[in-house]
């Protein structure tokens, strides 16, 4: 009586299956989302919260610079730091998407009376967006699936690693906003071909007008929706719906992706983008062909009407892009993009997008890596996708086909795949599970129902021969419901596993394990950086390899010859070749290039390997690809890159080695081997007695990671 | 080098040609001059007698102008005796004096003795003077294996605007290697300390100048400006945040700097240089941090006991000669140890100048940020300081805290006295940052809520918005008849169980009773059921979902029947005093229908439920 009377009154409290479901649902997306931040942190808790790598330092001080004086002068800002004595025209060559995001945060939380610094939001920008990331993949796969896949969707994208290694906490970088505004315009995009919305079709305008503005993969959007829409109209789907959305997206997408000073006029003028418009262009023509079929009655009629005006059609796109290919009007396919179709490409023409290492063709390993189970998952979420066509279904199939071919040419390039795969992967899971659940539930069912009701037994003998067959099948289910669970799970130990030990290293600080397993910190970076920014003069100029360019602005503050922005292939040739020559050879070219110190990272002392002796073949590539003095054979042996007493006497004697080596034959790197071993390399130098003319030590830090060469003056002539 | 003592030769005759000043006479004065540190500090022991009728309370004291300028501190304290337990001296009140018909190349401080001088009384007083950059390096710049030498002028004698009868002066020095000193008559040397004197009675202004030019590899730490801003938060901390900008003060270093001669005979190669600071904390000092513009430096090490909290702080490269380098340190501090209350006001007690061993501080701004709401605001500091406000607006703060700015050139050691900020604070403020946040939460929460409550569609009367306004009422009417299903399950179900009581108990009047209750219940279900379905057939958007709803019913309807006849069927065996094996017999075949209806209810339930 009272338990029937309490439940009278839990009544209009007691919620119903649906807002159950809801809330759960909510809960789990909280958790997700929060899940997705935390595990970013890793590189905060052992490091401190500090900017990662290279670009991330060159993003930070363009904030820095947007904070202080606002969007115009950021516009307009002409950098003398960089370049020397080119300059860069900052506002007019970078996506500044990040920078103003991180920028409006900064603002928003001063407004709300949060007295943050800057560098926190740098810091977190990135793992705010792939938290936003993962509400995203909850709403596409929802969207081309049901809300369970993408639940699943946002779980997996949440710890993928392929996503987590450029997103960590102080990874600062285009692509972590990039990602989410990809996402999202696709997830804009595919609603508004399911509803053939005009809102929606705007919201998609705008997400890629975004996604112009952060990151310069916006390039494969524009290339993946007209090839998702050719797909559709080869395939016979075409609708209204899709019209509206195209054309919308189109049309609007490129007013506004004009507007960011870096692409330009581009979506009209260059050949990377003239798919979008031919398949717009295809789209009327296909209109005009409906609207003529539903006036004219005749079949014949149309028939021909449509061989001649497909001929048409055909014929003046064809010689539109004939005329503009071949009056310069429209530009040729960059490097960069032949390079994403033909793998080899670069490695024979541009040596210096091939010296890259995240631009090197992926291996097994890092998919597997990067992936895991997914790897497996992908396929199987393709049947299930195939299994239930539709426009939305057949979008996320060509968005996975496509960047999974895309991250086999490129490593970075698995950051693109990886939402896709995540994606199709939690069809996979989620349909999987819900088919083996619903197995389990429907037996369950019939037999509370048989215990619910009389206790004959010989009933109940009817009823075990009804389920003779169904005891087996119910385990099975049971057993592969546990396996998916265990598999999931493995997933989730894996991604916290390559989050906490490859992804969250900033690599400004290295960190190894000492003799006795305590950890040691190599600062030498910062140490150096911090030297230069100290003690020497404000327009002093600094050589050194392009990799440091970006670091040595935003962190020593001084003038750089070559960075990250490798805009300018001769600048970075004439700095190679400096390296590579003879140290009164490169005097003549550090004396005309207005050089004060020079900078080389060396890790022969404490067996860095990631040094510039590792990465002086590359400067001999770049710089004799525009210098034909600069022969590679020289500095090789039989094909083979050495520095001990067998190494070629060019080598031994150009400027890198003798900088890098300046002294350390007398130095003691290894019990138990002679002086002048180097340890990243594990030979002893050829060359120890190096004596230096025009330059001298000016620092070194404490582990000989970085070494700085001041340049002397010219001597008196009398 | 020369012309600078030639200058010192010209000033002399013109001091000499003044006359004196009063019949005040110094008896005695024992100087010592400390140079164990890039900080010079002068200590005299004056005894000061009255040799005129007139009564005197005021004595000068003399200081060239190339010290004057450097001068740092100056105290004048009574003199005791070496035995005597060491009360809290009071300091005698020293002032800049201005006397007439003095050479302008001198600057004068007047010291106010406790009590007038009579004729032939002495007091004896103690002077501690302070200099910066009083060493100056030379040769002024050095190699990395050179060591340092610097070179330090002064005169041997003591120069005063009254005759001296007996005087001595020794010079303390960091170590014995001298390089040069100036050979005056009565010169003695011991080690590290050169004795000048005893002198015996000197006229007024009688000046000799001494060089001592000796090897000094002390930190030459200074401090270029320091920015100390102390934050109080009533909340139980008071964080201390200082900006170095450091310098070595030093001979300036030359060519190159090689890590291999620094790595393997540092204290030989790179001597000069300076690798680490020490900072004495206060005691229970917490969360300290040490970096720098761009990120931690984890080269510090953090000793603590109950005295005191020693930090060693390392910068990022050895300090050389000239080099420079930033940093901020940072700690917190228990709010109860430097914050107490008197006559209603609060006051903060705290140190002024940098916890740092032996720095010098060109430029010292000290900023002392009060809680939001802070008014009254007044400093007391036992030295003259540079002082106005300013505010900053921090975390949750509308209208900025109010920040005491404090400032002061030529810091030293000396001046990390205690000094004192009074202002008036309420206990109710502490609550508005909270109060703040919690309202921020809820106004988020409520608009939320309004959000999904409100109808905010612009139009009305478009298509859409009626079909979706439709497609709700019709959501709620299947809602309800769900529930009404469901209902006349659980009718059935009880039917069933009064089935079971009765072949418990062979109670068929209570199975009558239930099965009466049961029919009228269900009459009136089916009676609230007719409205709803009629509801469903007219509204349009319904149209997809009606036949499923109205086979949901015309089964329940059917299972209804079948539950009746088995409901009857057993009670008729009951009454007819069947076997219990009879009976089942009986309803086993309606039983199995029954189980089968029930299932195709509940999926069509299901189906229901889903849509």
């Amino acid at each position: 009586m009272s338990n029937s009377y309490t439940s009278d009154i839990l009544k209009p409290f007691k919620l119903k299956t649906k807002q159950q479901e809801l809330l759960i649902r909510v809960l789990i997306l909280c958790l997700v989302y929060i899940l997705a931040f935390i595990t970013r942190l890793f590189s905060v808790l052992r490091y401190e919260s500090m900017i990662h790598e290279f670009d991330p330092y060159f993003n930070y001080r363009t904030t820095l610079y947007v904070t202080q004086h606002g969007f115009y002068d950021f516009w307009n800002w002409f950098d003398y730091e960089s370049w020397y004595p080119l300059g860069r025209i900052v506002g007019g060559t970078l996506y500044p998407g990040l920078m103003v995001t991180a920028a409006l945060i900064y603002r928003l939380l001063h407004f709300l009376r949060f007295a943050v610094h800057i560098r926190e939001v740098c810091v977190l920008t990135a793992p705010f967006f792939a938290s936003n990331t993962t509400l995203v993949a909850y709403f596409f796969g929802k969207e081309i699936w049901d809300s369970g896949a993408g639940l699943v969707a946002a779980i997996l994208i949440a710890v993928c690693p392929g996503y987590i290694s450029r997103s960590v906490a102080g990874s600062y970088d285009n692509e972590g906003v990039a990602i989410f505004a990809l996402l999202f315009t696709f997830y804009l995009f595919v609603k508004a071909v399911n509803t053939g919305s005009l809102a929606w079709g705007l919201a998609s305008a705008f997400g890629y007008f975004y996604m112009v503005s952060a990151w310069g993969g916006y390039v494969f959007i524009i290339n993946l929706i007209p090839l998702y829409v050719l797909v559709l109209l080869i395939t016979g789907r075409y609708s209204m719906r899709l019209y509206v959305a195209y054309n919308c997206l189109y049309i609007l997408g490129m007013l506004l992706a004009m507007q960011i000073r870096f692409v330009g006029f581009q979506h009209v003028q260059s050949g990377e983008h003239m798919a979008a418009m031919g398949v717009f262009f295809l789209m009327q023509v296909f209109y005009f062909l409906d609207w003529v079929k539903h006036m004219l009655s005749d079949t014949n009629l149309f028939q021909e009407f449509l061989r001649i005006t497909v001929t048409c059609a055909v014929a003046v796109g064809g010689i539109a892009l004939g005329v503009g290919m071949a009056s310069g009007y429209i530009s040729p396919w960059t490097g960069r993009f032949y390079s994403l179709l033909d793998p080899t490409y670069a490695k024979d023409h541009i040596p210096i997008i091939a010296s890259v290492s995240e631009h090197q063709p992926t291996a097994w390993s890092s998919f597997m890596f990067d992936f895991h189970i997914l790897l497996f998952l992908f396929p199987a979420g393709l049947y299930f996708c195939f299994k239930r066509l539709s426009d939305a279904t057949i979008f996320i199939v060509m968005y996975g086909l496509t960047s999974m071919y895309f991250a086999g040419v490129m490593v970075r390039l698995i950051l693109v795949a990886t939402p896709a795969v995540c994606l199709i992967s939690a069809i996979a899971v989620s349909a999987t599970v819900k088919n083996l659940t619903v197995l389990l539930r429907s037996k369950t069912k019939v037999a509370q129902i048989g215990s619910t009701k009389g206790t004959s037994s010989a009933k109940a003998s009817s009823k075990a021969s009804l389920d003779q067959s169904q005891p087996f099948q119910k385990n099975g289910a049971m057993a592969l419901l546990f396996g998916a669970f265990y598999l999931l799970s493995r997933y989730a130990t894996h991604c916290t596993w390559v989050t906490s030990e490859a992804y969250s290293s900033p690599s400004i600080v290295l960190a190894a394990r000492g003799a006795h397993g305590n950890r040691v910190i190599f600062d030498d970076y910062r140490e150096a950086y911090f030297w230069l920014r100290q003690n020497t003069p404000l327009d002093a100029k600094v050589m050194s390899w392009w990799d440091y360019g970006y670091q040595i602005t935003a962190m020593g503050n001084r003038t750089v010859i070559v960075d990250n922005n490798t805009w300018n292939n001769t600048h970075i040739a004439t700095v190679g070749r400096a390296m590579s020559s003879y140290e009164d050879e490169a005097y003549e070219i550090i004396r005309s290039l207005d050089v004060d110190y020079v900078l080389v990272v060396f890790g022969g002392v404490t067996g860095y390997s990631s040094d510039d002796i590792n990465k002086f073949l590359w400067m001999v590539r770049i710089g004799g690809g525009v210098f034909p003095v600069i022969k590679e054979p020289d500095y090789l042996v039989n094909g083979e890159y050495r520095i001990d007493k067998g190494a070629a006497p060019k080598m031994l004697n150009c400027l890198m080695y003798k900088l890098s080596y300046y002294r350390f034959g007398e130095m003691m790197t290894e019990y138990g081997k002679p002086p002048g071993y180097d340890r990243a390399r594990g030979v002893e130098i050829g060359n120890k007695d190096i004596k230096l003319e025009h330059l001298e030590e000016a620092f070194t830090t404490s582990n000989w990671i970085v070494r700085i060469y001041k340049v002397k003056p010219p001597n008196n002539r009398w | 080098m020369k012309s600078f003592r030639f200058c010192f030769l010209m000033l002399t005759i013109a001091i000499l040609a003044s006359p004196a000043l009063s019949d005040l006479v110094l008896s005695k004065v024992d100087r010592r001059i400390y140079l164990t540190s890039h900080i010079v500090r002068i200590s005299s022991t004056v005894k000061v007698e009255n040799a005129g009728p007139e009564k005197e309370s005021l004595v000068l004291l003399a200081f060239p102008e190339q010290q004057a300028k450097n001068m740092a501190y100056l105290m004048a304290t009574p003199h005791e005796g070496k035995g005597k337990v060491k009360n809290p001296v009071v300091a005698l009140p020293v002032e800049a004096a201005n006397p007439k018909d003095m050479p302008a190349a001198l600057t004068f401080y007047s010291v106010s003795l406790p009590k007038g001088l009579a004729e032939g009384d002495s007091f004896t007083f103690d002077v501690l003077a302070v200099f910066t950059h009083a060493l100056r390096p030379i040769p002024e710049q050095i190699t990395q294996a050179d060591i340092q030498l610097v070179l330090y002028q002064d005169s041997a004698h003591y120069l005063s605007p009254y005759a001296v009868k007996v005087q001595s002066l020794s010079v303390k020095l960091p170590d014995s290697r001298i390089e040069s000193y100036t050979k005056l008559e009565n010169t003695k040397i011991h080690g590290s300390e050169i004795k000048y004197g005893p002198y015996e009675n000197l006229p007024s202004f009688s000046y000799s100048p001494i060089a001592v030019h000796f090897e000094s590899n002390l930190p030459f730490a200074v401090a270029q400006e320091l920015v100390r801003e102390i934050e109080i938060s009533h909340w139980g901390n008071v964080q201390v945040t200082e900006h170095y900008k450091l310098i070595h003060g030093g001979a300036q270093s030359k060519g190159e700097f090689s890590r291999l001669d620094f790595l393997a005979r540092p204290n030989v190669r790179g001597a000069s240089a300076f690798r680490y600071l020490v900072a004495n904390l206060p005691p229970r000092a917490h969360s300290v941090y040490y970096r720098d513009e761009i990120g931690n430096i984890s080269t510090s090490h953090l000793r603590g006991d109950s005295k005191k909290t020693e930090l060693l702080i390392e910068p990022r490269y050895p300090m050389f000669g000239g080099w420079r380098t930033a940093f901020t340190i940072g700690y917190g501090l228990p709010l109860q140890d430097f914050l107490y209350e008197s006559d209603g006001k609060r006051f903060l007690n705290i140190t002024f100048s940098s916890p740092m061993v032996e720095l010098v501080i060109d430029a010292l701004i000290v900023k002392v940020v009060l809680p939001e709401g802070s008014s009254d605001i007044s400093v007391a500091a036992s030295f003259p300081v540079e002082q106005w406000q300013e505010t900053k607006i921090s975390h949750l703060d509308i209208d900025g805290r109010p920040v005491v700015v404090l400032k002061k050139t030529n810091v030293v050691p000396q001046h990390n006295q205690f000094f004192q900020v009074y202002y008036h604070f309420s206990q109710l403020s502490m609550l508005r940052e909270p109060l703040m946040l919690i309202s921020g939460f809820f106004f988020f929460f409520v608009a939320c809520i309004v959000y999904m409550h409100a109808d905010i569609s612009i139009s009305k009367s478009s298509a859409s918005y009626l079909a979706k306004q439709q497609w709700e009422e019709v959501q709620a009417v299947i809602q309800q008849v769900q529930n009404i299903i469901s209902r006349c399950l659980t009718t059935h179900d009880n039917l069933e169980a009064s089935l079971r009581d009765l072949s418990r108990t062979g109670n068929i009047q209570a199975c009558k009773a239930a099965r009466k209750a049961a029919d009228g219940l269900l009459k009136e279900l089916s009676k609230e059921l007719k409205p709803l379905l009629t509801f469903l057939q007219s509204s349009p958007s319904a149209a997809q979902v009606l036949p499923k709803v109205e086979e949901l019913v015309a089964k329940e309807r059917e299972l209804q029947e079948k539950v009746m006849v088995k409901h009857s069927t057993v009670v008729d065996g009951y009454e007819k005093k069947l076997g219990a094996r009879d009976i089942e017999n009986r309803v086993a075949l309606q039983q199995q229908k029954l189980t089968a209806l029930r299932q195709e209810v509940d999926d069509l339930l299901e189906f229901i439920d889903e849509i």
